[in-house]
């Protein structure tokens, strides 16, 4: 199945699929009202295209043709139910008559919001988002999170048992309900997006690019709440990070922090994307956390040189971000820009405050920062003290080498 | 997140398995059997193994020449793996929980196992900007 959609087709027809696929979904789902059903039959017409279009070619209307292929699925589904239920059968089979082309945006809005339903786990959120609206196959999604096929299958399908259970009909959540819902599908595309930003060695080429895939859906949000300032902010966030991911790795797969990355193999084109992105949100007045995330990637990313960095303003923008949440990682980030703002001794102090938090204190983070500043303080002995019980602390495999390196590199010059 | 249970023993825990009833011995094998199926129906399942005995087990070092040199397996070592699982949890707290469920596997005579289970958290390749 996956082999199909990933060795025979072309890229232009993948793409074709994942685009086509919520669209199709929304369509289904809501003329037949029975989302998991219509799920399934979605996957059946993507699997069919995957092996029918290398041969025949892409149909002329591509979309006419999956929503068809979907519905013919789904009429032999209905007609298993009628013969038991026949009242219902002069429903379903008009519904069958209409000419099944018609898009409409939100129906696509829709399947966001019911994937990213409050009473699933973030785990079986992102599965369902990535099957039902990224239209990625079950053995992709399986690939992409390095579990078993059997286990992804078994989250989706209770993750579509929770929808049901929960009662959730095909409709648009509205008012409160609806921001609250945004809120949560923000939150589960920004995971996909972290998901897929890591070290680029010896992962499988099976491995789909989930940074991408995560880009790619909050740009289709994006496109259907065009005036949504927050959708704007995480897109330019992701755009403006994403641009770094080739400095961000040596060719082991080791990390290189900010200040150390070849700036030449940043993007520029998609840092400018990204910066037109945050201008046109912030304009829109209401700021929220993800525009500021990404108003302070947008400093590191047009600074030419690391010394270069606009820190006085990236301090000004934690502290706003300070005073919209009460996020620990949210205060050591404000240590590190107040020291480099106002000098070592000031960051140290501000870290100290954060030994009392217990949130953090016992975070590898916190002892990586302060390890980063009593080496550019001078006293390389705190620093390696420092650095260890950081790689301790860590469960990151690239974090803990790249700790470890920093404690060997200081060790070398005592 | 991603944990390791590791299910040890020492020697005479081995050797004492070996003389449970068939009964208990088939009672025991159902509780592995619905315990993997029950995690895999939770999302949570991702690899497990049992490993043969310890009698099978060679110590390995690489010569000067770098051909292999066994030895062992040694009496006097105390612990044996009997197996592991891999899971994917969303806390630690889950992990332990299924530690416990794994050690609470039945023993004859309607007793619990009471086997250690060791849990680790996996390294992942996962990282943000430093």
């Amino acid at each position: 199945m996956s082999e199909a959609l990933t060795t025979e087709l072309d890229e232009h027809s993948q793409h074709l699929l994942r685009d086509l696929a919520p669209q199709v979904l929304g369509i289904v789902a809501r003329r037949y009202r029975d989302f998991a059903a219509a799920e399934d039959a979605v996957q059946e017409a993507l699997i069919a295209a995957a092996l029918q279009w290398p041969q025949t070619g892409v149909p002329e209307n591509p979309r006419g043709w999956l929503i068809r292929v979907a519905s013919r699925r789904m009429l032999d589904a209905i007609r298993s139910e009628i013969a038991r239920r026949e009242r219902e059968q002069e429903v379903a089979l008009d519904a069958l008559r209409q000419d099944a082309t018609d898009v409409d945006p939100d129906d696509t809005l829709t399947l966001f919001f019911l994937c990213c339903h409050p009473s699933l786990t973030p785990a079986s959120a992102i599965a369902l988002t990535l099957r039902a609206v990224g239209g990625l196959t079950t053995a992709q999604i399986a690939h992409a999170f390095l579990v078993p096929e059997a286990t992804m299958a078994q989250r989706i399908s209770r993750a579509k048992a929770a929808i049901k259970t929960a009662g959730s009909r095909f409709h648009m959540p509205e008012g409160r309900e609806q921001s609250e819902r945004l809120a949560a599908v923000l939150h589960i595309l920004y995971l996909i997006f972290n998901e897929g930003y890591v070290a680029s060695a010896g992962e499988s080429a099976q491995r789909i690019e989930l940074s991408q895939e995560a880009i790619r859906l909050t740009r289709s949000l994006h496109a259907l709440m065009p005036e949504n300032p927050e959708v704007e902010g995480l897109l330019a966030l992701m755009v403006l990070t994403h641009a770094r991911r080739e400095a961000r790795t040596g060719p082991g797969g080791e990390l290189i922090p900010l200040d150390r990355q070849d700036r030449t193999l940043w993007k520029q084109p998609e840092i400018a994307e990204g910066a037109a992105l945050l201008q046109k949100a912030i304009s829109r007045g209401a700021v929220g956390a993800y525009q500021l995330q990404a108003a302070i990637a947008a400093l590191h990313d047009e600074a030419q040189r690391a010394e270069d960095t606009d820190w006085p303003q990236i301090l000004a923008l934690y502290e706003l971000m300070k005073r919209i949440s009460d996020n620990p990682m949210v205060a050591l980030n404000h240590a590190i820009a107040a020291a480099m703002v106002y000098g070592l001794t000031k960051g140290l102090e501000l870290l100290r405050a954060l030994d009392a938090d217990e949130r953090i204190a016992r975070h590898h983070r916190l002892d990586a920062a302060r390890a980063h500043l009593l080496e550019m303080a001078g006293d390389y002995k705190a620093a390696i003290a420092h650095y260890h019980m950081a790689a301790t602390r860590t469960t990151s495999l690239p974090e803990q080498q790249y700790l470890q390196t920093q404690a060997a590199r200081l060790c070398e010059r005592l | 997140m991603n944990y390791i249970l590791l299910m040890t023993s020492n020697k005479a825990g081995v050797n004492s398995y070996r003389q449970w009833p068939k009964a208990d011995v088939e009672k025991h094998f159902a509780f592995l059997h619905r315990l993997n199926q029950d995690l895999t129906e939770s999302g949570e399942f991702i690899a497990s193994e049992a490993l043969a005995g310890p009698e099978q087990a060679r110590i390995v070092t690489a010569g000067k020449d770098g051909m292999p040199i066994t030895d062992g397996v040694f009496p006097e070592s105390k612990e044996f793996l009997l197996g592991y699982w891999i899971i994917d949890v969303e806390s630690q707290e889950r992990a332990y929980e299924i530690a416990a469920r794994l050690s609470a596997g039945p023993a004859p005579g309607g007793s619990a196992t009471a086997m250690p289970i060791e849990v680790r958290q996996i390294m992942t390749r996962k990282a943000g900007d430093l």
